[in-house]
């Protein structure tokens, strides 16, 4: 089948404005963000309400109510650990969940996808915007609860400026990690598999309200492969320090994840979108 | 191109041929392969076999150019409910890469197009459905593609708002674009189409301009009898021993090239409604299926 081409009309030309074949384009991404920010411009309410709400309610409840019993956990003030602990909560949670479920609804219940695949996009510009805006926004939403904490007394630290390019690269990595889960459930209703199998264990065992020291060692040898303990592990080194070496393992396990989730997602979306 | 899933071969050897700067009706009941076909000239289907080539552009290898000259309007609305009527024109014309300078324009003649200009600042879940519908089409246009393809353009729309899109698409055919449009209404395509294509079963049966594949096939009139107590055989019999094609219109019977009629048929038949011919007529003959 061919539509044929004439000479004539030649004021446009947008083809030119594309790249060559086969290459990735910010453009598009580009594309996809701006969607996303006119979106946001009606939702940033209640998302920002929940960014900080949520902090202060676990660190009432937790650093209140646990901390009195506790006190002390690995030579940390119990309300400074958990403090650190639940900005990486915070960046999984504002990071998988819209990967996961935002994706999946305008995915299937929305055709979004379709009508943007139908425009010089491709699947993986597509992908990197859509997790790109949900690491955006969890880079920004990650600091909440750290200056909650801060408020609850956790002493401020030079270090800490490194938490917001945490938050953003493990939320990087999470949202991809959703949206590869939302191409990978065949229904709405399995969803609730990765909720409880998958999302719980990432967001308890990754010594976010508990040090993995007490763990049996094959726990604690498998939390090593959940990318949000490096994600707790750099966000206390920041705020209490860390070696260089330690550091850029972690970096290098967070970076590691983002690769293989991107690999992932961008196969999968795929493989739905395309038939 | 072929394209099967499973067992279902929905596109199976269709060959194809538009010229620039027509308006061609992909014509076909549900389930002809129309859909199917549009999606693979995004690339968004990937034909088994075959070869497509969009304004010089081989797809899907270089789908994406292609994509950045058409646009697409799909059967099923996917605004953005939560967007203003300008934010999803705006969306759109990032996706198209229309460049930063020109991008407000584009939106305001989008919204021209749309007739939408006093509803730029309200969120698509507001509109009535022909706003919509209209909303999705000039979404397609904000970066004047050269290709719009337009897939059931008027599906479930009341009749004045039909009106109002195929003007739209004569406007567009004025322009110089070329406009691929599917549709299952028989009507729509033999007003709008330069050319018609007749689809079946995933291949394209017959294709010309509507007024000459009407004369080749159902000629000048189309004469009406009603089947009577004998039911349909015994007309059907006469008629196509005369070598006039017919076909079954409910309790008449539909006789084709009218016109070819001699006396002695005549007086077999006897004399029943006479009407111009018309594309259904042409599409049922030739495919014994029916469209709406």
């Amino acid at each position: 089948m061919s539509v044929q081409e004439t000479a004539e009309r030649p004021e446009a030309a947008p083809a030119a404005r594309t790249g060559p074949p086969g290459r990735f384009e910010l453009a598009p991404v580009k594309g996809v963000l701006t969607r996303e920010w006119a979106l946001y411009r009606r939702s940033w309410k209640p998302t920002t309400f929940a960014a900080v709400v949520e902090p202060v309610i676990f660190l009432l409840a937790f650093g209140f109510g646990l901390g009195s019993l506790v006190g002390v956990v690995a030579g940390y003030r119990y309300l400074d650990f958990i403090g650190t602990g639940i900005v990486a909560t915070s960046v999984l949670f504002t990071s998988i969940y819209p990967g996961l479920i935002d994706t999946y609804v305008r995915r299937v219940f929305q055709h979004t996808y379709d009508g943007m695949l139908a425009a010089p996009v491709d699947v993986r510009e597509l992908v990197t915007g859509e997790a790109a805006w949900i690491a955006l926004r969890a880079g920004v939403y990650g600091c909440a609860p750290l200056l909650v904490a801060i408020g609850f007394g956790l002493p401020p630290a030079a270090g800490m400026v490194a938490v917001p390019l945490i938050a953003l690269v493990t939320g990087f990595g999470f949202a991809l990690m959703g949206i590869w889960m939302s191409a990978l459930v065949p229904s709405i209703k399995t969803i609730d598999y990765v909720i409880s199998g998958l999302i719980t264990p990432i967001f308890l065992v990754a010594g976010t309200f508990f040090p993995l020291d007490e763990l049996p060692g094959w726990a604690q040898w498998i939390s090593k492969l959940n990318p949000l303990y490096h994600c707790v592990e750099l966000v206390r080194g920041a705020a209490f320090g860390i070696g260089t070496g330690t550091a850029a393992l972690h970096w290098a396990a967070l970076a590691a994840f983002v690769v293989v989730a991107w690999g992932l997602a961008v196969f999968q979306m795929r493989r739905r979108l395309i038939d | 191109m072929v394209k099967s899933y499973g067992a279902l071969r929905a596109v199976d050897g269709l060959d194809l041929e538009v010229p620039s700067g027509i308006v061609l009706g992909l014509l076909g009941p549900n389930g002809a392969g129309k859909s199917t076909t549009m999606r693979m000239l995004t690339a968004q289907t990937r034909a088994d076999d075959g070869e497509i080539t969009i304004l010089g552009h081989s797809v899907p290898r270089e789908s994406k150019r292609a994509r950045a000259l058409m646009g697409v309007v799909p059967q099923h609305d996917n605004l953005d409910e939560e967007l203003t009527t300008a934010e999803n024109l705006l969306v759109f014309a990032h996706l198209y890469r229309v460049p930063k300078a020109e991008r407000a324009e584009a939106v305001e003649r989008a919204l021209r197009i749309a007739h939408l200009e006093d509803r730029r600042d309200t969120r698509a879940d507001k509109l009535s459905g022909g706003m919509r519908r209209r909303l999705l089409i000039a979404r397609g246009l904000v970066h004047r593609p050269r290709l719009v393809l337009l897939d059931e353009p008027t599906v479930g729309l009341d009749p004045q708002v039909r009106q109002e899109l195929w003007s739209l698409v004569t406007s567009l055919r004025d322009e110089g674009v070329t406009v691929l449009m599917s549709t299952h209404y028989i009507e729509e395509a033999e007003r709008l189409s330069d050319e018609v294509a007749l689809m079946a079963r995933g291949r394209v049966v017959r294709h010309g301009v509507p007024a000459d594949l009407i004369a080749q096939y159902a000629g000048k009139t189309v004469e009406e009898f009603p089947a009577g107590a004998d039911g349909h055989e015994e007309l059907e019999r006469r008629a196509q021993a005369a070598g006039l094609p017919t076909r079954r219109t409910g309790a008449a019977l539909a006789v084709m090239r009218a016109e070819e009629i001699t006396e002695g048929l005549r007086g077999e038949l006897g004399r029943g409604d006479v009407r111009p011919s018309n594309l259904e007529d042409v599409f049922v003959s030739l495919t014994g299926e029916r469209v709406e």
